[in-house]
């Protein structure tokens, strides 16, 4: 014998389900005619700050896809006080992320020591052809507007010294 | 047959006559795929359905999917048997055609209202299962034969609960022509209270249950979908199938959806028949749009219970079968009988 109160229940659901999402519209989002509501910290693209790259490549290391491509080469610079050393510095020749590979961990950017890679809620760059998912520094650059500021120290925190 | 105060021979009618349900079996799939697969199980599932095609909630949806379907090659496995392969989604089709000849959709619009109209439906509606044995067997594919097999084992145990189910409306209709069955509900009576006739829903509830449930054995839908579970079995006998002879499959499930709700709107609830227009061209032109209306309240209890419940295992779909529905359709003859005998 079927358990006849279990399945009215059953059907009761689908039901209200049906007139909730016909009254009041749907969980999904209809995506190219209206956008969703993302969470504040979404990681959407790894935008890239270049002037505090270091090119110390950690994060190219740490990265399980390795999907982060980098070069560089060493420069002199004009020393910080008269009569000094020139400094040597590292200079950022190529900075890529292969987006066709990336698994968006987030690893490179816990793992950058100066503060060099943001996550940014962008999520609209699909190509048609899987080689142009290959992103450079001046397009991971571009991204560096939509990344949104931190958030706010709690109340209490210790302040920065 | 006059109809519209036109005379016409026998091949001109039945051409025409032919060529309506070949048109009715698409568009009765159509209606049915789109308003309860796509739009209602959606609903249900708290999305919104296909909203893109053809501009108005994607209405156009199922039809673009036909004409991708007609325009992809026919693909025909190399081990297969290649002729009855290709027959074995005609035969479930044809099935599905036979079916509607006997459904009136008015006093006059009804193919040929045969004397033993819902014994000749029920006798057409089992033939699908040759199509579905001969799809499975053709198809040499293991996972075809056996949803073939499961399919044949689950049509033919509940295709006694059907038949059984019919009985007590036979007997209480004292006919079993389905204009008879139409005529017999429109004429009768509620305690003297004769306006809306007496839809045998009232009095042959329990034989409405079993039927629903046996027609939802019938058309494979779930909770009785074990013949095409696809996380086991792929798509059971219509694994191989691509194209158009895939479209075929799917017009027959739907096509018979629509014409079995048909037939339980004529058994149960009062067929084409409403109360203000009982003869005349406008009780014809009120008779599909009334018949249209049961249609859908049928199709909808069929599809609700479909999106809600989860598949049986074949066990309790076989027990279900024998040991519940079967008995009970047997008491509701003999409840039936006796009342017809005392009354």
């Amino acid at each position: 014998m079927p358990d006849i109160p279990g399945l009215a229940k059953g059907l009761g659901v689908t039901f209200k389900t049906m007139i909730t999402t016909w009254t009041k519209g749907a969980v999904t989002v209809q995506y190219p005619h209206e956008k969703e509501d993302l969470a504040p910290r979404t990681r959407g693209v790894i935008a890239l700050k270049e002037e505090n790259c270091t090119v110390c490549m950690l994060c190219a290391r740490e990265c399980p896809d390795w999907c982060i491509y980098i070069e560089g080469h060493k420069e002199k610079r004009p020393p910080r006080r008269e009569g000094g050393k020139p400094r040597t510095v590292n200079a950022l020749d190529r900075f890529d992320i292969d987006y066709a590979l990336c698994m968006y961990c987030g690893i490179c950017v816990e793992v950058c020591p100066f503060d060099a890679l943001f996550w940014s809620p962008e999520y609209e760059y699909s190509e048609s052809s899987i080689a142009d998912l290959l992103h450079d520094k001046d397009k991971l650059g571009e991204w560096m507007v939509t990344v949104p500021d931190p958030p706010a120290l709690e109340a209490g925190a210790a302040k920065k010294k | 047959m006059r109809m519209l105060a036109i005379e016409l021979s026998y091949w001109p009618l039945t051409l025409i006559k032919t060529a309506i349900v070949l048109m009715v079996i698409p568009a009765a799939a159509v209606i049915l795929g789109y308003v309860f697969l796509l739009k209602m199980m959606a609903h249900m599932q708290s999305r919104m359905g296909p909203m893109e095609p053809g501009g108005y909630h994607g209405w156009f949806q199922l039809i673009g999917d036909g004409i991708k379907f007609i325009q992809k090659e026919d693909i025909i496995p190399s081990e297969a048997d290649r002729r009855v392969f290709a027959i074995a989604p005609l035969v479930v089709l044809v099935s599905t055609f036979l079916l509607y000849i006997v459904v009136p959709a008015g006093p006059r619009l009804v193919v040929q209202d045969l004397d033993v109209g819902i014994f000749y439906a029920l006798a057409v509606s089992s033939l699908s299962v040759i199509g579905i044995l001969m799809a499975g067997w053709a198809s040499a594919n293991k996972f075809a034969l056996l949803g073939s097999l499961r399919a044949a084992g689950q049509l033919i145990a509940y295709e006694l609960p059907l038949v059984l189910a019919v009985v007590g409306v036979v007997i209480q209709a004292n006919t079993m022509s389905l204009q008879g069955i139409v005529h017999a509900q429109a004429d009768g009576a509620i305690f003297g209270f004769g306006l809306i006739g007496n839809p045998f829903i009232l009095t042959q509830i329990v034989g409405f249950g079993i039927f629903l449930a046996a027609a939802q054995a019938e058309l494979s839908q779930s909770p009785f979908d074990m013949p095409v579970a696809e996380s086991e079995l792929v798509a059971g006998y219509m694994t191989e199938y691509s194209g158009f002879r895939f479209l075929f499959f799917f017009m027959a499930e739907f096509g018979t959806a629509f014409a079995l709700s048909a037939i339980a709107a004529t058994l149960y609830l009062g067929g084409w028949y409403q109360p203000f227009f009982k003869t005349g061209i406008m009780a014809d032109v009120m008779g599909p749009v009334v018949l249209g209306a049961k249609i859908m309240l049928i199709a909808f209890l069929i599809f609700w219970i479909r999106f809600t419940f989860p598949r049986f295992r074949e066990d309790q779909l076989q027990t279900f079968a024998w040991k519940f529905l079967i008995p009970l359709s047997l008491v509701n003859i003999m409840v039936t009988a006796v009342f017809k005998v005392v009354l």
